[in-house]
């Protein structure tokens, strides 16, 4: 087991699906010879040649079709997005191609295609830079949708997403890249669609994932020394989403915080409240509470996107409300 | 770097010796996709057919000579205008006319409908429904079969309408840098919809627009099917040889109107336009050339077409007889089969 970046282990996984499947490529903007926007694909370039590692121009729709049409007939390829928010240009290509292509087929060509890179937020990056955009690809049936929060899931579930035979939109954080933990060597495939319980506890489940995973444990750790004991399941894959595990805990903890870094409207958090009321109705102990971003644009000013921000203590407060604490 | 290649118009050239003893086979499929065509109209007005169904009717020459030029291991995609490019790809009237009326026995087992006929095992990747949609996945057939290192080409259909849209400019543009082994071909029928050329892209000389992306232009008579065919042969010879993409700006006309709900003329094109570009048609332009040639008499053209109105009439039978699919194909092929 080595300490390595979410970054790194990112890059590890490339390079191991890379040796693993000679039909496993990276294109993008700037993945070669700049060693990508953000050097997820270190080194890549070098050990694997500009056949395998492709610098794109500036054109995500274009490159993210020619992806799509390269894993219609048995390619693996990885596109990489220098940002979700530009992904936006290309979302035609996932939507209306990738995600519908096996059924439009009758089952005859699949589309095992990732496309991955960072969403959400970083720091004042302003309006048009700072999106969480996962609850419109989980939108879609024939896309599935993973984002890890951590180093180790980095590295098992995007060597699972490129093995997937499935279109793949993998969402990484910008926030998260520097990230170190531990990370197994070698052969180490999270299977994807299963969450993962990050924190144990008994008295509230909080849901989250992605950014929000880090946060979360934060509140947990606050809540503890006031003797609220919180669970926290990190979701990893939005779709397909895992019930079992929402419902297990929900059980035990009769109360729940469903946590996202993206606006409220229509987004992730609303999918999974709408799970558990019909599923666990009489479960509850109190009204689910959710976190997430301002109902507005991303403000530049650093105390208004703080303001903005789902963080630690607002998902405190919200705990506090579904325990009936204040 | 190459020199640009300068655009050209394709000049038809050279005696019929060499493809003449295929006259035969090209005006039979062109008989077959026009009577199909007219069987799906009729069937669309008597409630079978749904949705929306465009009809290639006037266009034949251009599918039946591109696809005269490709191997059978060559991809092929296409927009939603693509019944006859199905039929001359090789799929058969049963499996397409099924799949117009929605039956589990048609090429997409009724999930695809008229804008999305797909047979994999003849590598015809698709009828897409989003103008231009296509046009970057045809570019990525092109990359994958030059990143395998195979020689076969990737040939994309589209409208002319379809090159005012990004898309078409993306994929251009990547295909010719990276010289991958693709045909682009605009089927210019003068509108998209109710809109003509003219109105809607700053040029009118579409080939010329490959000087933008480093690969030739051609213009081509698409209602001359051997001219049709003589122009992608070049194309696809200069794609295996590893030179590149061609763009192809195949000049027709669409009879019908743009889908079997707008009428074949109105507020948009005259009657009279309509009537005289009816006087250059493709299946009468070869029949004559072949009756020049000796190789076609009045008797040979009944029995075509007796032959054809049967196999239509087969076709049509075999699509009312066949099952509706299964209620449980609604959930089947969203995703792929679960594997461990
Ligand atoms: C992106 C997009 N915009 C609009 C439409 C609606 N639409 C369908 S066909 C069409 C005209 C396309 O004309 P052309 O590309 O010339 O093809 P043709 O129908 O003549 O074969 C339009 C506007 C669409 N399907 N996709
Ligand atoms: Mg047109």
């Amino acid at each position: 087991m080595a300490v390595l970046t979410y970054r790194d282990a990112l890059n590890a996984a490339l390079r191991e699906e890379m040796h693993r499947d000679e039909n496993v490529f990276l294109m993008g903007e700037e993945v070669a010879e700049y060693n990508g926007a953000y050097k997820v694909s270190r080194g890549l370039l070098e050990e694997f040649g500009p056949r395998r590692v492709v610098d794109t121009p500036i054109a995500e729709l274009g490159f993210a079709g020619i992806g799509v049409g390269a894993a219609m007939v048995g390619l693996r390829p990885v596109i990489e997005m220098m940002s979700m928010n530009f992904a936006l240009l290309a979302i035609d290509q996932i939507v209306n191609a990738a995600a519908k292509i096996r059924y439009m087929s009758g089952g005859q060509i699949g589309c095992p295609l990732v496309m991955r890179g960072p969403g959400g937020a970083a720091l004042q990056l302003g309006a048009q830079h700072s999106q969480a955009f996962e609850s419109w690809y989980a939108h879609i049936p024939g896309l599935k949708v993973v984002m890890p929060a951590t180093p180790a899931d980095a590295k098992g579930l995007l060597k699972a997403a490129i093995r997937d035979d499935n279109p793949v939109v993998f969402i990484e954080g910008e926030m998260l890249y520097n990230m170190k933990g531990e990370v197994p060597d070698g052969e180490y495939v999270i299977p994807l669609g299963r969450a993962d319980i990050k924190r144990a506890g008994n008295d509230v489940t909080i849901i989250c994932h992605s950014k929000t995973v880090a946060p979360a444990l934060n509140a947990a750790k606050t809540l503890s020394e006031e003797g609220i004991d919180a669970e926290v399941i990190d979701l990893r894959t939005i779709r397909p989403l895992d019930h079992e595990t929402i419902l297990a805990s929900i059980a035990r903890t009769n109360r729940v915080v469903v946590a996202e870094e993206g606006w409220g409207f229509a987004g992730v958090g609303a999918e999974v409240v709408d799970v558990i009321q019909r599923e666990a109705f009489d479960a509850l102990d109190a009204p689910i509470i959710r976190v997430h971003q301002a109902d507005v644009p991303m403000p530049y000013n650093k105390h208004l996107e703080k303001a903005a921000k789902a963080d630690a203590t607002k998902i405190v407060a919200a705990v506090h409300q579904v325990c009936y604490r204040n | 770097m190459e020199v640009t290649q300068a655009p050209a118009r394709a000049k038809r050239r050279g005696p019929d010796a060499p493809f003449a003893n295929q006259y035969h086979a090209w005006l039979r499929t062109m008989v077959l996709i026009r009577h199909f065509e007219e069987k799906a109209g009729e069937a669309y007005a008597l409630g079978q057919i749904g949705g929306f169904c465009h009809l290639y009717i006037g266009q034949e020459a251009v599918a039946v000579g591109t696809l005269a030029a490709l191997r059978p291991d060559d991809y092929v995609i296409s927009a939603y205008r693509e019944h006859g490019q199905a039929l001359a790809r090789g799929m058969t009237p049963r499996s397409v006319m099924a799949e117009l009326f929605g039956k589990a026995t048609g090429c997409s087992k009724g999930k695809g409908g008229s804008m999305h006929l797909f047979d994999a095992s003849i590598n015809f990747m698709g009828g897409h429904g989003i103008v231009g949609g296509q046009i970057p996945l045809g570019a990525g057939f092109a990359f994958a079969a030059k990143y395998r290192g195979t020689d076969q080409v990737s040939l994309t259909y589209f409208g002319e309408a379809a090159v005012n849209i990004g898309s078409f400019h993306e994929a251009l543009n990547m295909a010719g840098l990276w010289k991958l082994p693709a045909i682009f071909v605009i089927e210019n029928n003068g509108y998209g919809m109710g809109t003509a050329l003219k109105r809607a892209s700053a040029i009118t000389e579409l080939y010329r627009r490959a000087a933008s992306y480093g690969m030739p232009g051609v213009e081509v008579d698409g209602q001359d099917v051997v001219a049709v065919k003589q122009a992608t042969d070049d194309a696809v010879a200069h794609a295996r040889a590893g030179a590149g993409p061609t763009l192809l700006e195949i000049k027709t006309f669409r009879y019908v109107g743009h889908s079997m709900s707008d009428a074949a003329s109105g507020t948009y094109r005259s009657k009279e336009e309509l009537d005289s570009s009816r006087q250059r048609d493709p299946i009468v332009l070869l029949e004559m050339r072949m009756r020049e040639l000796g190789m076609l008499d009045d008797d040979s053209v009944k029995k075509l077409e007796a032959e054809v109105i049967e196999e239509i009439a087969d076709a049509v039978k075999f699509a009312e007889e066949s099952p509706e699919p299964e209620p449980g194909a609604l959930w089947t092929d969203v995703y792929a089969p679960a594997t461990t």
